[in-house]
């Protein structure tokens, strides 16, 4: 598999950490009643973010197992545009 | 429901991921063994996630959250009890032959273990149970879109008509599938399956801590609710002292072996995940990996049904049939009752209301996430029934392509053939579940539908899988055989009881006598399950010894005496099956024991 599923899973979470944490800092103070007064759009969001951009890093730096022995005989055949 | 722009944004955002994934993996996709396996080269803790992934449909996030309301902390069983050990077993046990046989499926595993109509016999009820529930997880999931009015709004701007919501629900669900796994077949379902159990785990994660907080902890829950619901072992002995109606031995038997095993041993849906493991090490580890997220799942998505029956019934513009709103509801907690076509609460035979359940989750979105999270909390939703789904759908084509096609209809084709016709597949794979998605039935619990289904087909599986793994005597003509008078006995032990408060008919009793009632109707699919395997057993035993044995040569890598053990010579100590599943039924046994 040429793509490393941790990239498109980063991807998704910092996108929608970006979204969500954004709308927190924007929006009103009333809207936060029902979760017990808590801002968990900036919250949650900042953690989707995190986990977001640790995939990104985890799967740029290809460090699983499977990805290594892959990305390896990739390599050595040149004929394969994989990466 | 009030949805904003942003939640919109966040869903569009889910989407085009889920369809990017597609388009990327495309270029991958080149011959069958690409599309329908992925070309076995997927790491393990990939497959391990989509492993669970695949189950995490409607009737996991919905199901398991209405019977934690239902009957608390004891639907737990379904993991600690349930599926972990069966996890457990495959990975240790059983993946040796699947993977180790090159089978392409369970039922191809069958025919090269036992004969043709064993096999055509597996592959053609698997290829109905699976359109069928890929046809619930849509119905389920159309049926949720208009209860909560997500799509009243938007349609009422385009001014169509609302009558159109059940329609569009179930035909754009079914596109968005359609398009990923035509574009990248299994691959595509898997990577959108680790995407989907991540969003999941996302999306639930912050619902559970604001309830959690909100009742004051663990601790607050087990003083709101009475004791039974926050003991999973409670009032065991005696099927007539706890909440599932059950007593000890029919729960461990009938779900603990019967039950579990058959649907995580042999279920084509779960074991291809597996198979589509880059090496044996790697397919052994997955249900091992997949189990160690799994154990922790009740936490997600049974405690926020214990924390909506726990929480003061309000008034609240909670979602409800009748579209009225902040009604005084005659429901308990956030649960409401159902209602009849009056919009008067429907009662039971006591004179109590009878609760819609599977409202649990839906209603604790809305009632702890503001806009925004909200979002994230419905895409999760959204993102659980299409996983289930897929799932499904890739499971369905390929046992259409490889043991019904394949094998009866056009052997000896192209291998470009066989990829076309696994995409057709597809296409009518998908066509039927929207069938079945329309003529898909009123049950409350949807589990309870699910449970009686797997308890007819599934239960006596796991006795032909287990001879046939374990014993070389086991015949073709005992296996066959013992699964036709499994499904008998199923289907007869379910149509001679009934249980408790129960009328004859689909609940049961249908061939006219009762011989038995049982106190709840979960009791009465444990016993059908066990009934189901046990026949299958001895009918197997007994035909078998009555039929010639195959060759042994014959049955090398596919009967554990005459294959031999996979090395672990080279395989650190944290990566070995068996150190891995001692670990975690470990960890299990530990639950177990925290929440007696």
């Amino acid at each position: 598999m040429g793509l490393d599923i941790r990239l498109p899973i980063g991807g998704l979470f910092t996108v929608l950490g970006l979204l969500l944490a954004g709308y927190g800092l924007v929006s009103e103070k009333a809207l936060y009643e029902r979760s017990l007064g808590i801002n968990v759009n900036l919250g949650w969001g900042l953690v989707m973010l995190i986990f977001g951009v640790i995939m990104i890093v985890l799967g740029r730096r290809r460090t699983g197992n499977g990805e290594i022995r892959r990305s390896q005989v990739t390599q050595q055949r040149p004929d394969s545009s994989n990466h | 429901m009030n949805l904003t722009t942003i939640d919109w944004i966040i869903m569009l955002v889910y989407f085009i991921f889920v369809l990017g994934i597609g388009f990327l993996l495309k270029r991958k996709v080149k011959t069958s063994t690409d599309f329908f396996l992925a070309g076995r080269a997927i790491p393990a803790w990939v497959c391990g996630l989509a492993f669970i992934s695949a189950n995490l449909g409607a009737q996991e996030v919905i199901g398991m959250a209405a019977s934690g309301a239902k009957y608390g902390i004891a639907t737990s069983h379904f993991y600690w009890i349930g599926a972990i050990p069966a996890m457990v077993f495959v990975g240790i046990f059983m993946m040796p032959f699947y993977y180790g046989s090159r089978a392409r499926s369970v039922p191809e595993y069958l025919r090269l273990r036992f004969d043709e109509k064993t096999r055509g016999l597996n592959a053609i009820s698997f290829a109905i149970m699976t359109v069928f529930s890929s046809g619930i997880s849509m119905y389920a999931m159309a049926r949720l879109i208009q209860t909560l009015h997500i799509l009243d709004a938007p349609f009422r701007r385009m001014s169509f008509p609302p009558q159109w919501i059940f329609d569009v629900s179930i035909l754009f669900s079914a596109l968005v599938v359609l398009a990923y796994i035509l574009l990248g077949g299994l691959s595509s379902a898997i990577y959108n399956e680790v995407l989907q159990f991540f969003l999941i785990v996302a999306g639930f994660l912050p619902l559970v801590w604001l309830g959690l907080k909100n009742v004051g902890g663990w601790h607050g829950l087990t003083e709101r609710l009475p004791r039974a619901y926050t003991h999973s072992w409670a009032g065991m002995s005696n099927p007539n002292t706890n909440p599932l109606g059950v007593e000890w031995f029919g729960l461990v038997m009938g779900l603990g072996f019967v039950l579990s095993f058959g649907y995580w041993c042999t279920d084509f849906l779960v074991v291809q995940r597996a198979m589509a493991a880059d090496s044996m090490s790697a397919a052994r580890r997955t249900p091992l990996i997949a189990a160690i997220p799994k154990m922790f799942f009740p936490f997600l998505v049974i405690l926020p049904g214990l924390i909506a029956i726990a929480l003061p019934t309000q008034l609240l513009p909670v979602a409800s049939t009748a579209a009225a709103q902040s009604v005084p509801s005659a429901g308990e907690g956030l649960i409401p009752a159902k209602m009849d076509e009056t919009g008067r609460p429907r009662l039971d035979q006591n004179g109590k209301p009878v609760l819609d359940y599977d409202l649990a989750i839906p209603n604790m979105l809305l009632h702890y996430f503001p806009t925004g999270i909200l979002g994230l909390g419905l895409t999760a939703l959204l993102a659980s029934f299409m996983s289930g789904m897929a799932g499904n759908v890739t499971a369905f084509n390929t046992v259409w392509t490889y043991d019904i096609y394949q094998s009866y209809i056009r052997p000896n084709a192209s291998d470009a053939h066989y990829l076309f016709m696994g995409r057709l597949a597809t296409v009518f794979g998908i066509a039927l579940s929207i069938m079945a998605a329309y003529a898909a039935t009123r049950f409350n619990n949807i589990m309870d539908m699910l449970q009686l289904v797997f308890a007819f087909v599934n239960a006596p599986l796991f006795a032909t899988f287990l001879l046939g793994m374990f014993w070389k005597r086991a015949t073709g003509h005992g296996a066959f055989s013992g699964l036709v008078s499994g499904t008998t006995a199923a289907a007869l032990h379910h149509g001679l009881t009934l249980s408790a408060g129960a009328a004859p008919g689909i609940k049961g009793a249908w061939l006219g006598s009762v011989l038995h009632v049982y106190p709840s109707e979960m009791a009465q699919n444990f016993w059908t399950a066990i009934w189901a395997w046990t026949t299958c057993f001895v009918v197997t035993i007994l035909v078998s010894l009555m039929t010639r044995p195959r060759d042994e040569k014959d049955l090398v890598g596919l009967v554990h005496s005459l294959t031999a053990r996979p090395s672990e010579e080279n395989v650190p100590w944290f990566k070995r099956p068996a150190i891995l599943g001692a670990l975690v039924l470990a960890m299990t046994l530990l639950l177990n024991l925290v929440f007696w």
